[in-house]
């Protein structure tokens, strides 16, 4: 297992790819991007139990579930570092005839993916199948997902947040990026989440906060209790505040890089907020 | 005119549920979903036998499909049982996101299509979900006639690998297909081959268009009668050789004139063999509260449409 030095430096790396990737086809959404890198290098480098190789049943081992598919360049970034695909073919993204797809997709067989996702609010009733079938299999890993809060706006989540808790779905973590931000706005100027907590909790869901949730090691240490929380007959949600633009100061505390490239000059001082570590694809 | 009798009238929901029930006993990896319909759906025999395998979803269709496409993932055969309305345009984006672009293996299993659910008005009796479903790629469309074929059709749908919407009704019906007649997706059955006009009808139209090949047959007029329930993909090759003989064709659905069963069998016959059609369907409109067979009668989908249909069509020759 990678030491805590080698994940930050990873997700140094993940930040250039996503702006690096963005800035290229001058398309795609930078800020969600870099506001989740820490919990995806986390996710898939220290918290899931992952089987070599790609599987789309995914029996023995954890899987996860993007939901809010628009931030696809953290997620290619990452599922390439962790060996699912090249390096180099993140070079592709949003190009013709590319397996990175502007939202994610099963379609073009990109391995790590197991849904298309991008149209927003679907993702929870896709990870409690999943977890659902898990179940019937006896099999105890466990199901991730991550949601936008924004996204929380959609009525299917409500559909699928009172569905898991009647039904005791107890093996999934389903993780908000709490950024407060959405495409209009802040989320309290376009449609108010009100008390995120307290309705997730009168839904039945046992809820914990990582309140750093760019802090890799409070992202580490917060998914860490989230999975110990599991099996207890109540689904759990991890509310995890992060900052839109993470890593790039001009992208900070803003909606504007919600889906946004940089310029050839603004590439050139996020890349160097965010030196190269790994090496670029 | 090749006879075609039945024991009993019975809907074509309870094949699906007889369908369901055995697949139950013979395939594990069945698993089935209900928003709330599970007595409407005839889905009860088997939930009580498999009830680890059910999933209730309450009134919340969206996130039926979405269950549905996750239980996929790990092996599993989801059926979803709602009404066609609900099964359709209620749930279009999750079935096009999460069910088709996602290739997942889901079966969408929709009854009270169309005008025949009644009395309960046009709020509940769509007549758009077959142009609705069959637009998707990838997508197989089906819409069986009978008990029998209803029943045969779910338990063919779970051999097939992809997502299925299969549509079927609530009111009894003749039952004539019989109980051993394989059922095989995308192709057609030929239930009674004629000369002068060919007569292309799916679901709770095929024995009108049986009973229309009768009294058309006292008039001396020879039609090609064919069941097409797989409306996608569509039996190109049935319905050419047969238009090659005939020279004309009616088509009968319950369903919109829009995009239902008679523009697809016009897109194979303007592409191959161009040739008249008429189209026994409904005209762009919303249904009503009544009787079934006061619907069909009031909206011109049944057997005296068909044989005045196949007149008019034939004297376009």
């Amino acid at each position: 297992m990678p030491d805590t030095q080698q994940l930050k430096d990873l997700a140094t790396q993940v930040r250039r790819d996503i702006v690096r990737m963005v800035h290229k086809v001058n398309s795609g959404h930078p800020g969600g991007s870099l506001g989740c890198t820490e919990f995806f290098v986390a996710l898939y480098n220290e918290v899931m139990e992952l089987n070599e190789g790609f599987d789309m049943d995914g029996i023995g081992e954890d899987i996860f579930f993007l939901s809010n598919g628009h931030i696809s360049p953290v997620y290619y970034s990452v599922l390439a570092r962790r060996g699912y695909f090249p390096v180099e073919e993140l070079n592709t993204f949003r190009l013709i005839n590319s397996r990175l797809q502007g939202h994610p997709t099963t379609h073009e067989g990109l391995p790590g993916i197991r849904i298309a996702s991008g149209s927003l609010g679907q993702g929870m009733s896709v990870a409690l199948g999943a977890a659902l079938a898990k179940k019937l299999n006896n099999d105890n890993h466990l199901i991730y997902s991550l949601h936008g809060d924004g996204e929380l706006q959609e009525g299917q989540n409500w559909e699928a947040i009172m569905y898991a808790a009647a039904n005791k779905v107890d093996n999934i973590i389903a993780t908000v990026d709490y950024n407060k931000q959405q495409i209009d706005g802040s989320t309290d100027e376009v449609l108010p989440l009100g008390d995120l907590r307290a309705k997730f909790e009168a839904f039945g869901w046992d809820v914990l906060e990582i309140e750093e949730g760019n802090d890799l090691e409070a992202v580490i240490a917060g998914l860490q209790e989230a999975k110990t929380r599991t099996g207890n007959g109540k689904p759990v949600a991890v509310l995890m505040h992060t900052v839109m633009g993470n890593g790039v100061d001009f992208m900070m505390h803003t909606h504007a890089w919600h889906g946004k490239a940089p310029n050839d000059e603004q590439l050139a001082i996020a890349l160097e907020q965010n030196p190269e570590t790994l090496g670029d694809y | 005119m090749k006879k075609y009798t039945f024991e009993k009238k019975i809907d074509t929901r309870s094949g699906f549920g007889a369908g369901l029930a055995e697949l139950g006993r013979t395939n594990d990896k069945v698993v089935a979903l209900c928003a709330d319909l599970t007595g409407s759906l005839k889905m009860d025999e088997f939930k009580d036998e498999n009830p680890e395998r059910f999933f209730q979803t309450g009134i919340a269709e969206a996130n039926m499909m979405g269950l549905a496409a996750g239980l996929t993932i790990g092996g599993k055969i989801p059926f979803t049982g709602t009404f066609a309305n609900f099964s359709t345009g209620r749930v279009y984006d999750q079935i096009r996101q999460s069910i088709a672009y996602s290739g997942k293996n889901v079966k969408i299993c929709a009854s009270h299509a169309g005008l025949t659910l009644g009395e309960d008005g046009a709020t509940h009796q769509i007549l758009e979900d077959i142009g609705l479903m069959k637009m998707l790629p990838g997508m197989t469309v089906i819409n069986t006639c009978d008990y029998n074929q209803t029943k045969a059709a779910t338990i063919a749908i779970a051999e097939h690998e992809g997502p299925v919407y299969l549509r079927f009704g609530r009111p009894a019906v003749p039952n004539f297909t019989p109980a051993d007649q394989k059922f095989e997706i995308g192709k057609a059955v030929m239930l009674n081959e004629g000369t002068d006009v060919t007569i292309i009808a799916t679901g709770h139209l095929v024995w009108e268009a049986i009973e229309a090949g009768e009294q058309l047959a006292e008039a001396g007029i020879s039609a090609e009668i064919i069941n097409i329930h797989t409306i996608k993909p569509l039996d190109e090759e049935a319905i050419l050789k047969s238009v090659a003989k005939t020279g004309c064709v009616v088509t009968a659905e319950e369903h919109n004139f829009l995009g239902g069963l008679g523009e697809s069998v016009a897109r194979t016959l303007s592409t191959h063999h161009p040739a008249p059609q008429e189209f026994v369907a409904t005209k762009d409109t919303f249904g009503e509260s009544g009787t079934p067979a006061q619907l069909m009668d009031k909206y011109g989908l049944n057997s005296a449409s068909i044989v005045a249909a196949a007149k008019k069509v034939m004297a376009r020759k």
